[in-house]
């Protein structure tokens, strides 16, 4: 059961990579992950965001949608932009890949290692969906209304 | 992010306050190379992460291309005040096996 959401819309601009890190912090904040698991969400968005901003829209700036969503306790984060696609998912996993110069390659490495669980889907020149889930370790839901009070 | 620069010799220590990401990160590398290229008896770089409040792979990756930098023109790279968030990410990317990470500025001087 989904209960709450957030969608939002914005162009894939360097400058917008901090504000949907700091977006998906905030709306995580409802659950009771501890401040080290905030520390990884905020890590896996920024490393979502970057590849849609660098790898999707390379030169010209497109549209991201990133989707908050609690759904049974757990925090689901989905980003989908429309733009090159990735050829090969399993290579763009590889720690040491990169198509960039100056780069780790390390982008999904972070992103898996930090989520539950991650899915991507990809079409070339059609666009990429990523879906990662995160369960808070120690709680439930609303636990933080409880702690208030 | 603001950054602060100081040189001592030839250890150039560079001071990041703020988030280190795709955005703020070719302000970082335009900063350490201008100095880099203008002193280039430097031979040792300290970067001080006590001010970092995140840092993801873009931010990494810059200082990556700065160790590599120094590497190249016979000199080192060092990382203090590295918190253990941050020391997580460093740890995940494979840097802390090659870079210097010690406590403070004393003990990466000393070594």
């Amino acid at each position: 059961m989904t209960s709450n959401y957030l969608k939002l819309r914005f162009p894939s601009l360097p400058e917008n990579v901090g504000l949907a890190r700091m977006m998906a912090a905030s709306f995580a904040a409802q659950l009771e992950f501890t401040l080290a698991e905030i520390e990884e969400i905020r890590v896996a968005v920024s490393e979502a965001v970057s590849n849609c901003v660098i790898h999707a829209y390379p030169g010209k700036p497109g549209l991201i949608q990133m989707n908050l969503a609690i759904k049974n306790n757990n925090l689901v984060i989905k980003i989908r932009d429309y733009g090159k696609g990735i050829n090969d998912i399993e290579q763009a996993k590889q720690a040491t890949f990169s198509t960039e110069p100056e780069r780790m390659g390390l982008g999904l490495v972070f992103m898996e290692s930090f989520m539950d669980d991650m899915g991507i889907e990809s079409q070339p020149e059609k666009g990429t969906t990523v879906v990662m889930k995160k369960h808070p370790e120690r709680g439930s839901a609303n636990a933080g209304l409880s702690r208030i009070s | 992010m603001r950054i602060e620069t100081e040189r001592i010799g030839g250890t150039l220590f560079i001071q990041i306050n703020g988030e280190l990401d795709l955005h703020t990160s070719p302000m970082f590398k335009e900063t350490v190379e201008e100095k880099l290229a203008q002193y280039d008896f430097i031979k040792h770089l300290v970067i001080d992460f006590t001010n970092v409040e995140f840092i993801d792979s873009s931010g990494l990756g810059v200082i990556l291309g700065r160790f590599k930098h120094m590497t190249q023109r016979g000199g080192r790279l060092s990382a203090i005040n590295v918190s253990a968030p941050l020391r997580k990410v460093f740890e995940l990317s494979g840097l802390l096996r090659i870079m210097g990470i010690y406590d403070d500025r004393r003990q990466a001087m000393g070594n």
